[in-house]
């Protein structure tokens, strides 16, 4: 079993990277931010647009700890929500102002039409982290926070409209049995996104990358977060991980169906996607 | 010279290779026969395999053969020597990577005092020439060199705290208590080095920051932002190091104007007097000398009696 360029057991991986996650949890965003120089914002937008999820979505979000996606949806569907609740109102010709009152208070408590998002992550600190963000940003209609390991969900089988991870898998230990968590969870007709670093196939731009992630992460991660050994972790373990098309093979073993993937930034990240049919 | 850049170089070469190769020890079962995808490499094994130009008794590694085990491991062999743990808590790193940690380090201390441990690593990274020269002015020395040889550590489960308490007043023993406890400090709280590339010159960093109480002691100087100052110039003085020196020259920027003007015209010029009179600070065995009276050990090592100032 790998731990980065290191060789550990499976029970050793899996201890090593919840004390990984434990102690950057406090820093995560912050380091995200100065590692990616804020790009890693606009991939997860793209991934949540990529989803284009309706009101009434229910969706599981796998090793969400802090959040950054659960809310993006949750932003997404209120405005997809507003707009419905615009275009109803503007069908309805020569209102009087109780009416319109009335149907305001109606679906003022249904801004979300019904959609959740349950974040699920193994680690407690970054669930901790998650809570205490989304008490900051004001977010607390549609969501909840499980403590759950993707090797093997809480949940019921056919329960979920959705089913992200971002930035997780890499961390699972044994990726095959996430992935059939995942076709298990999922409804009929369910979707599958999985957001992930990848492989770079451009030769001078994949120097760069190595030379970026080998030299310049780690120090950031000693310099701002006081922590070299979890980012050198991080750097390693992204390049430990299986390219597009060997993660493409592993998704349609699952069972999926309509596998694809997207790269992002010429192979740095990629989406993949896939449905349960 | 050719190692160095063959150092820099390495994060990019062999990485490709590990890249495009398969993963792990346990590929899922479902991938193996898969056509078109060429399983090289049986796995890497548990234990790292014993280095063959490592003499024995040398410290083991920190990855286990990461790289080269396609059969180039002969070319990577001998830069893997310089890539190995020297001492427990050593992260090699390549020049590249001291220059980066050097700048952000400095403007981490600089930004957000309380980051006690960017200014260890400022000092472990721009502490190339100093250490060497402050290590042979040990070596050169009966007592330094003693120190070098036995390698004391200054930690709370090495002193005997009660009976330092026990000693008279004026001692050294009574007094480094006595300013432990004004100052609610612990000498346990010292970073052990991370970024210094020789085990001798990790030891003698990990010495200078357990002295730097005694140093407070023999001053006289408390641990505020005034205090700290004062001893950083009188360790820039005597050791050379480079972080002592921009802590020494970076630090008067948080103080108010009294303080400076107390700084400038009393504590300074003291400090520096007495930095460059007294003998090497290192090459005292403080373990053997909690009996002696402070006064006695200022005198033997040539500091000034400490100015009449309120820090």
């Amino acid at each position: 079993m790998h731990f980065g360029f290191q060789s550990v057991t499976e029970e050793e991986r899996r201890e090593k990277i919840y004390q990984v996650f434990e102690s950057v949890a406090k820093k995560y965003d912050v380091m995200n931010d100065s590692m990616t120089l804020g790009i890693h914002r606009v991939w997860k937008d793209i991934l949540v647009h990529k989803m284009n999820p309706c009101p009434g979505t229910l969706l599981l979000d796998v090793a969400g700890g802090t959040g950054d996606i659960a809310f993006r949806f949750i932003n997404y569907v209120r405005s997809v929500r507003q707009r419905q609740l615009q275009r109803k109102l503007k069908h309805h010709q020569n209102l009087s102002w109780q009416e319109i009152f009335e149907n305001y208070q109606k679906d003022k408590f249904n801004s979300l039409g019904n959609s959740q998002v349950v974040v699920c992550d193994i680690n407690r600190e970054m669930l901790k982290v998650g809570k205490q963000k989304a008490q900051h940003l004001g977010y607390s209609e549609g969501l909840s926070w499980v403590l759950g390991n993707a090797e093997e969900l809480p949940f019921d089988d056919d329960m979920f409209d959705v089913y992200t991870i971002a930035f997780g898998i890499r961390n699972v230990t044994r990726i095959d049995l996430a992935l059939q968590e995942a076709y298990r969870v999922l409804k009929p007709g369910g979707r599958f996104l999985c957001l992930e670093f990848s492989h770079v196939s451009n030769p001078l731009l994949s120097r760069l990358y190595d030379l970026y992630s080998f030299q310049v992460i780690p120090v950031l991660g000693e310099v701002i977060a006081g922590d070299w050994k979890s980012y050198q972790y991080l750097v390693e373990s992204i390049r430990r991980f299986p390219p597009q098309e060997e993660l493409k093979a592993m998704i349609e073993d699952a069972g999926f169906f309509k596998v694809d993937y997207e790269n992002l930034n010429f192979g740095i990240v990629a989406i993949h996607s896939g449905f349960k049919l | 010279m050719r190692q160095l850049l063959l150092r820099a170089l390495r994060a990019g070469v062999p990485l490709l290779r590990a890249a495009s190769a398969s993963p792990g020890k346990c590929p899922p079962p479902q991938l193996l026969g898969r056509p078109g995808l060429s399983l090289s490499r049986a796995g890497p094994s548990a234990a790292p395999v014993p280095h063959p130009l490592l003499p024995a008794g040398r410290a083991r590694p920190s990855h286990s053969e990461p790289w080269g085990r396609d059969g180039r491991r002969g070319e990577e062999e001998e830069e893997e020597e310089l890539w190995h743990q020297l001492y427990p808590g050593h992260i090699p790193t390549s020049p590249l990577q001291k220059a980066l940690l050097a700048t952000g380090s400095a403007v981490m201390a600089l930004c957000d005092p309380y980051r006690h441990d960017m200014v260890a690593v400022l000092g472990e990274t721009t502490g190339c020439l100093a250490l060497p020269n402050l290590r042979d002015k040990m070596k050169n020395h009966p007592e330094g060199y003693r120190i070098l040889q036995e390698r004391p550590r200054i930690r709370l489960s090495t002193l005997d705290m009660d009976r330092l308490q026990g000693l008279p007043d004026g001692t050294l023993g009574r007094e480094y208590v006595r300013f432990l406890e004004d100052n609610k400090v612990s000498p346990d709280t010292r970073m052990p080095p991370k970024f210094v590339d020789n085990e001798e010159l990790a030891y003698v960093i990990q010495r200078y920051r357990e002295v730097h109480d005694l140093m407070h002691t023999l001053l006289g100087m408390p641990t505020n932002m005034l205090g700290e100052v004062v001893v950083k110039w009188f360790e820039a003085v005597q050791t050379g190091l480079p972080m002592c020196v921009l802590g020494a020259a970076f630090g008067p920027v948080r103080l108010s104007t009294r303080k400076l003007q107390v700084l400038a015209t009393e504590l300074v010029p003291w400090a520096i007097r007495s930095g460059l009179n007294a003998s090497c600070v290192l090459n005292i065995y403080y373990e053997q000398r909690w009996e002696q009276p402070v006064e006695s050990l200022r005198e033997e090592l040539g500091i000034f009696p400490p100015p009449a100032v309120r820090v």
